[in-house]
């Protein structure tokens, strides 16, 4: 465990990308199984500890130094782990500190009632860094700035493999991974990857601008519509059906109409909506059905999913990832001809003639459903990772208001100790004809690390009341909010949600009574 | 001590020049100009230049001079730590507070009413002052810059450590480490020669002054030169310390590849640690840290405790919960941070 802790350690305070992956490397290299497989595990996010949730580590906080204290010190840290781990003093006759295998089978094998005791055994016997290592790892958010995909780099790059070699087998693996480090270190032959229902690396779009595609041959490109949901993997291969999102996480449980209705055989690549009656919902409905371990019959019919299909990796078997686009496109056009398709269309082309006809047509496109537009290089095969050149992703220009800040509050993670996560509001008619604001919304980016220290001094400075950790402050500062989309919402008083809303610019020059209003935003309904 | 009728916020109360006490007709730490100032130490935020008079140790008053162009109109009144004397109707003596070179409580009596302003201060041993005096009170004014149940600084000894230990395994590249001016600096270079480190350490010019006047005081600092004296290749492995501001600044530019080391006690949270920038954060700090402040509330034994700059809100509510009879006091040009 203190050598795993170590590493978190290390890698926590590392921004370089390279240097990460070195340390990644020394410990995979260096550590013996299982304990290195578990942290693989762990770094990919592939650990799950259900007795252990932040409930439970809040009770240990509050049970050692009070509920007011323990909440103080939370909100200053702003972080669970970290906040138990400082407050959790070493006892030395603990024993010794367990190691990562021992952490992880112990668990597995625990019962709820077991966990506790256990836990504040473990406590006493690491040091503070251990703590922080031992809760990060329990509740599943490591934070230290390592995706998956950089994990797999990471132990690919000691067998002196490809990423997507590790990739391609990945979902056919379990941790801790011996024969993958058997595959990796010792030579042994390379696990097998036909695994049914396996995950393909995706490819990813870079954006772009409209005079960066002046230096693009508009007759190199096709264009598609960019779905306002989010990009799935349809993967169905031997006998085994499954939804994954981008980052390669299995979905299928959230989604069981979509996986039901899959009774073909092929991995393809699309965008997962809610669609009624053959209108895309916003993306808010959507976010209704994501992050959700079973589904009600309510909302599987209020809600219903649906998969818009643009790209096919793998048909019948037949890998058809080295194909050029315009190839992949037919293929995957010529299958949907076959049979009508419950639950599943075909993302159109969009013809155009030249960037500055695309435009117009970018500029007419006003549905909700749609971000913007997609181009694809038509001979590029299709390629894993993001390179650089073959696909695009020219985002809608966002909308603009005016609004009013009103609360703000601590952020969490990096931001922590900033004032830093805002919500803000636009006037709207009140009771006596009075004007007053109703918040539309909550954002905690977009400002540079120079306007946050601002933003965190105005706060402080302005504040006029405490709600807990919430800041209000006087309704004086005009925050011009960006965002994508906006929807009418039951949930928010006042009456709508906008789409992905961040802090553009601080207009300190607009006075507040200025800033918009609420029907303003209602106008630019869809 | 203890006079019950007597309220001690009828003599001593804090106003927007500062601290105010009547009877004696001064400021402690007053936040402007005034016409009679005490002084518990040296920082900024402590110790203001324009004041007619100001009492303060010799040490306090020298640190004094050197950042304020000598105060030539300044009538300055040195006090060595546990002399007294009477100003109006009060009587001050200054106790050491084990905060930096000079550093002091200021022990004011009244009638019999004992109030301890007790300035910045830390229980540890810090081979540069001696240590924090427990002075029992009928009212202790505490600071509570790291008054939080998260606060617990590790051993110095293991910080500098974990420095030497980054300089052994990264010999090619210059550490360049963040310090406070005035202490923080001074204290480090001591640890890092308590630890045996005797190779010269590099300043940053920022740094000079300070670090003569405190060899002035006979605190050895062994080999010290600053950073304009050398080449660059010189830094390959060496310690330069620098204000934390520098290390961000184009000054630290002329450093191959340099590990950002910082000497802080917010450095024990990670956020911090990296809004700040540190890959080597270390949790070197002149603050009392929770347990320190804490056992002092314990050791002063003062029924009454006034709770100043800093997380005030969880020490006026364990003080409460051990029985003591304590609220925050808002002073004025407390910066929050800055330890």
């Amino acid at each position: 465990m203190q050598t795993f802790a170590q590493l978190l350690d290390s890698l926590s305070f590392e921004s370089a990308r390279n240097a990460k992956l070195r340390l990644i490397e020394t410990y995979l290299r260096a550590v013996p199984d299982p304990d290195r497989g578990w942290a693989l595990a762990a770094l990919t996010g592939g650990l799950d500890f259900p007795a252990a949730k932040p409930a439970l580590l809040r009770g240990f906080g509050q049970d050692k130094i009070g509920h007011e204290l323990f909440a103080l010190s939370y909100d200053y840290v702003g972080d669970l782990a970290e906040t138990l781990a400082l407050i959790w003093g070493t006892n030395p006759a603990a024993g010794p500190p367990p190691s990562l295998g021992e952490v992880v089978e112990t668990l597995q094998r625990a019962t709820k009632t077991q966990t506790p005791a256990i836990l504040k055994r473990w406590l006493d016997a690491l040091d503070s860094t251990g703590r922080w290592a031992l809760l990060k790892l329990l509740t599943g958010a490591l934070r230290v700035g390592v995706s998956a995909r950089l994990a797999k780099q990471a132990a690919a790059n000691i067998g002196n493999q490809p990423v997507d070699a590790v990739g391609e087998i990945w979902h056919g693996l379990t941790p801790p991974y011996r024969p993958l480090f058997d595959w990796l270190l010792q030579g042994a032959p390379r696990p097998s990857s036909n695994a049914g229902g396996a995950f393909l690396p995706p490819m990813l779009a870079n954006p772009i601008d409209r005079t960066e595609l002046d230096t693009l041959d508009p007759a190199h490109f096709r264009a598609e519509w960019k779905w306002d949901g989010i990009r799935v993997q349809v993967a169905a291969s031997g006998g085994v059906t499954r939804l994954y999102s981008r980052a390669g996480e299995d979905i299928s449980s959230s989604f069981p109409d979509i996986v039901e209705a899959i009774d073909f055989e092929g991995v393809f690549d699309g965008e997962l909506l809610v669609r009624r009656e053959e209108a895309v919902a916003p993306f808010n409905d959507l976010q209704q059905r994501l992050n959700r371990k079973s589904v009600t019959p309510k909302m599987l019919k209020e809600h219903p999913a649906h998969v818009r299909l643009y790209d096919v990796l793998q048909l019948e078997g037949e890998d058809l990832r080295g194909l050029p686009f315009d190839q992949r496109r037919a293929r995957l056009e010529a299958w949907m001809a076959l049979a009508p398709r419950a639950r599943f269309d075909l993302s159109p082309l969009v013809t155009f003639q030249d960037w500055a006809h695309l435009s117009e047509l970018r500029e007419a496109m006003k549905s909700d459903g749609i971000e913007g537009l997609m181009l694809k290089r038509a001979d590029s095969g299709y390629l894993a990772g993001r390179p650089k050149g073959p696909w695009f992703k020219w985002k809608r220009d966002p909308m603009l208001a005016d609004c009013v800040l009103m609360y703000a509050q601590r952020g969490h993670g990096k931001r922590s100790s900033f004032y830093s996560d805002f919500t803000f509001g636009c006037w709207r008619d009140g009771a006596e004809g009075k004007r007053a604001l109703a918040p539309v919304g909550k954002a905690y980016f977009g400002f540079t690390d120079e306007e946050l220290r601002w933003l965190d001094k105005w706060v402080r400075d302005h504040t006029t009341n405490r709600f807990g950790p919430v800041r209000e402050v006087t309704q004086e500062l005009v925050l011009e909010v960006a965002f994508d989309g906006i929807a009418r919402s039951s949930r928010h008083k006042s009456g709508l949600a906008l789409r992905f809303p961040r802090i553009h610019r601080i207009r300190r020059d607009k006075p507040a009574a200025e800033a918009d209003t609420v029907d303003a935003l209602l106008r630019l309904l869809p | 001590m203890a006079t019950d009728t007597l309220n001690p916020r009828s003599w001593l109360y804090p106003t927007p020049r500062g601290l105010y006490c009547e009877p004696g007709d001064f400021y402690v730490d007053p936040a402007v100009a005034v016409a009679r100032a005490v002084i518990t130490h040296g920082h900024g935020d402590h110790a203001r230049p324009g004041h007619r008079a100001a009492l303060a140790t010799s040490e306090t008053l020298a640190i004094m001079r050197a950042r304020f162009e000598d105060m030539p109109n300044t009538t300055q009144q040195p006090l060595a730590y546990g002399e007294t004397v009477r100003l109006g109707e009060v009587d001050v003596r200054l106790a050491p507070a084990g905060h930096i070179l000079g550093s002091a409580q200021a022990v004011l009596t009244f009638k019999g009413q004992r109030t301890v302003v007790s300035g910045d201060f830390k229980r540890r041993a810090d081979p540069t002052c001696p240590p924090f005096e427990p002075v029992p009170c009928d009212v202790f004014i505490t600071e509570a810059t790291f008054a939080l149940p998260v606060f617990h600084h590790p051993s110095d000894a293991g910080e500098i450590g974990k420095l030497l230990r980054s300089v052994a395994t990264f010999p090619e590249r210059t550490h360049l480490v963040g310090v406070y001016a005035l202490g923080k600096c001074q204290r480090v270079i001591k640890l890092l020669r308590a630890a045996g480190y005797d190779r010269r350490i590099w300043l940053h010019g920022g740094l000079l002054s300070l670090c003569k006047l405190y060899q002035d005081h006979g605190i050895d600092l062994g080999d010290v030169a600053p950073v304009s004296d050398a080449i660059l290749e010189t830094f390959k492995g060496a310690i330069v310390l620098c204000p934390p501001s520098a290390m961000t600044d184009r000054w630290s530019r002329r450093f191959a590849d340099p590990v950002a080391a910082i000497c802080s006690g917010w450095m024990g949270v990670r956020a911090r640690a990296r809004q700040r920038g540190a890959e080597l954060p270390l949790v070197i700090s002149d603050h009392a840290d929770w347990p320190e402040l804490t056992q002092t509330l314990k050791d002063v034994g003062a029924p009454k405790v006034w709770v100043t700059h800093g997380r005030e809100e969880a020490l006026v509510h364990y003080a409460r919960s051990i029985g003591i009879d304590a609220e925050a006091l808002h002073l004025a040009g407390r910066e929050e941070e800055g330890a």
